[in-house]
């Protein structure tokens, strides 16, 4: 239910003619959930930029949503964001908001009229400062997610010209592209003309798993680049097999010395021992 | 398929020679970069709309494109139209063969532009010109 | 329309694809190509795509069209600069540029062209001064 202009305008009235105390009744109810974690400046900080969002609604429109609610909603979602990074629940994010609702009602001269103008701009940007919390610890989860991929996908260069993809643990859709692009954009930017892609720690390779390590191969290809596939074990090259997989002219090699020893001999080094003095 | 609301009105581009076939494309990467999609996407869409859309230059004697910014409550995306109202395609089977590897640039290759995109949704009979859309979702 | 440019540098033929390719200037490239190699006696053909950031059915074709042609003119041709995410649509497209040598910069592909050179007997610079006679 909106609270109409008249009731908003004496809800406005209210609240700025009492705005010290509001905002230091506000704080201290506050502070008592929160107790410490935040310093009393940094909690009085948070409490006005409320305030402030509440005020923009309440002078506005009456609405979070559309043109008029802008600031008030860029400011809870400040406020959510910053509290979700530093580790508060979404419950006493949204507790900050629904406070002053107590603090309203005990001023001078309130009427049970305006906390029924009250409640649905504060429940509105409670609920706001929810979803926003949700949002954020989403995007902080995806993007731990990636840079977990990231770590787990190095690209070491052995040689000049020779890089090695060591692959470990399972590799599912996401990975593999991960890997594959990784290991591309690093043959462009060292220019190097061979990646060992070495699946010694890898379990098991279905299907699946094959397919990709087969586009990586073709893609580094189409590029200019060879792939050598390493690390295939005993029951690994039964399987594929198996599965009638064709690795078709894509050079695979037991271990990662061989598919270096190739590398190496296919880019023209050669190797010689050094005659021991008698 | 998801129903999307489209978050402003498409961009619609006439597809009459070469030239709109390259505008298409910036158009398409233009919408991709704002839907976030990551670099190889971007790519794989613009690619599919490069085929698609010279298809409809070449096989439905021109017609037009549209690209729009979706969403589906979760993730943002694009999606773009192929509309001409050429002489349609009567066979849907032969239309999706791969006809690339062969260099011969015989068959629409359609199922290629497939693998590239999301969603893939086609509409065509003979003598009742072609509709195609195509979508991808930010991941 | 626009024209793609065509340098000479030695023995060599070195493109750069810098803008949007539409078909026409596709078509034209794979025409001016041919009449250069012919006109210049070129050996060798390098085509830098690391600007491109697409590469469709059609680019995909003039590459291997201008590979063949070159070939019966008697030059080798080397396609450069393959983006990945350009080279990952391709294998998603089915697309395999069949009879095109790639490499990763222009640096290998002279490395390539030299090679493919001495293995017909003829060396780059040799090829100049057997001319003479």
């Amino acid at each position: 239910m909106k609270a109409n202009a008249e009731a908003r305008q004496r809800l406005s009235e209210l609240l700025r003619s009492h705005e010290d105390e509001v905002l230091q009744r506000w704080a201290q109810a506050a502070s008592r959930t929160l107790r410490g974690r935040l310093t009393d400046a940094e909690l009085t900080a948070q409490v006005r930029d409320v305030y402030g969002a509440l005020l923009g609604m309440v002078d506005g429109d009456g609405e979070l949503a559309g043109a008029l609610g802008g600031e008030s909603r860029a400011a809870l979602t400040e406020l959510s964001q910053r509290w979700a990074r530093q580790g508060f629940t979404p419950t006493e994010t949204a507790n900050l908001v629904f406070t002053v609702k107590e603090v309203a009602l005990g001023l001078p001269g309130a009427e049970p009229a305006d906390l029924l103008a009250l409640s649905p701009l504060v429940d509105a940007m409670g609920l706001f400062t929810f979803e926003t919390y949700a949002k954020t610890r989403e995007s902080i989860i995806a993007d731990q997610t990636e840079q977990l991929l990231e770590l787990s996908t190095p690209v070491v260069k052995l040689w000049d010209g020779v890089v090695a993809v060591p692959l470990v643990g399972t590799l599912d859709s996401a990975r593999a592209q991960v890997v594959m692009e990784k290991l591309l954009q690093t043959l462009v930017d060292t220019g190097s003309g061979y990646a060992i892609v070495d699946i010694t720690g890898v379990p098991a390779v279905d299907t699946q798993v094959a397919q990709h390590i087969l586009k990586t191969v073709v893609a580094a290809r189409l590029m200019g680049a060879e792939c050598i596939i390493s690390g295939i074990r005993p029951q690994i090259a039964q399987t594929v097999v198996a599965l009638g997989i064709e690795f078709g002219d894509i050079v695979t090699k037991a271990t990662l010395a061989d598919a270096l020893v190739h590398a190496l001999r296919a880019s023209g080094v050669e190797f010689a021992k050094r005659s021991r003095a008698v | 398929m998801t129903e999307p609301a489209a978050a402003a009105a498409p961009q619609r581009l006439d597809i009459a020679d070469d030239k709109d076939v390259v505008r298409v494309r910036q158009a398409v990467r233009v919408a991709a970069v704002a839907a976030k999609l990551p670099l190889v996407d971007q790519t794989k869409l613009v690619t599919a709309a490069s085929e698609l859309a010279r298809n409809t230059l070449v096989h439905g004697g021109g017609g037009y494109a549209t690209v729009a910014a979706v969403h589906n409550g979760r993730r943002a995306g694009v999606r773009a139209e192929f509309v001409d109202s050429g002489p349609g395609i009567a066979d849907l089977g032969l239309a999706f063969t791969d006809g690339y590897t062969t260099g011969s640039g015989l068959g629409l290759g359609l199922s290629g532009s497939r693998r590239l995109v999301d969603e893939f949704e086609i509409d065509t009979s003979p003598g009742a010109g072609t509709r195609v859309s195509v979508t991808k979702w930010a991941r | 329309m626009d024209r793609v440019p065509v340098l000479k540098i030695g023995d060599i033929l070195l493109v750069s694809i810098q803008i949007d390719l539409d078909d026409q200037t596709a078509l034209q490239l794979q025409e001016d190509l041919s009449d250069r190699i012919v006109e210049t006696g070129a050996h060798g053909v390098v085509i830098d795509i690391s600007a491109l950031e697409i590469v469709d059915s059609f680019i995909g074709r003039m590459l291997s069209t201008i590979a063949a042609v070159s070939r019966v003119l008697d030059a080798e041709t080397v396609v450069v600069g393959m983006r990945p995410a350009v080279a990952i649509t391709l294998v998603e497209l089915g697309l395999s540029l069949n009879g095109v040598r790639t490499a990763l910069n222009v640096d290998k592909a002279l490395e390539i062209l030299a090679e493919a050179r001495h293995i017909h007997g003829v060396g780059l610079l040799a090829a100049r001064e057997d001319d003479v006679d």
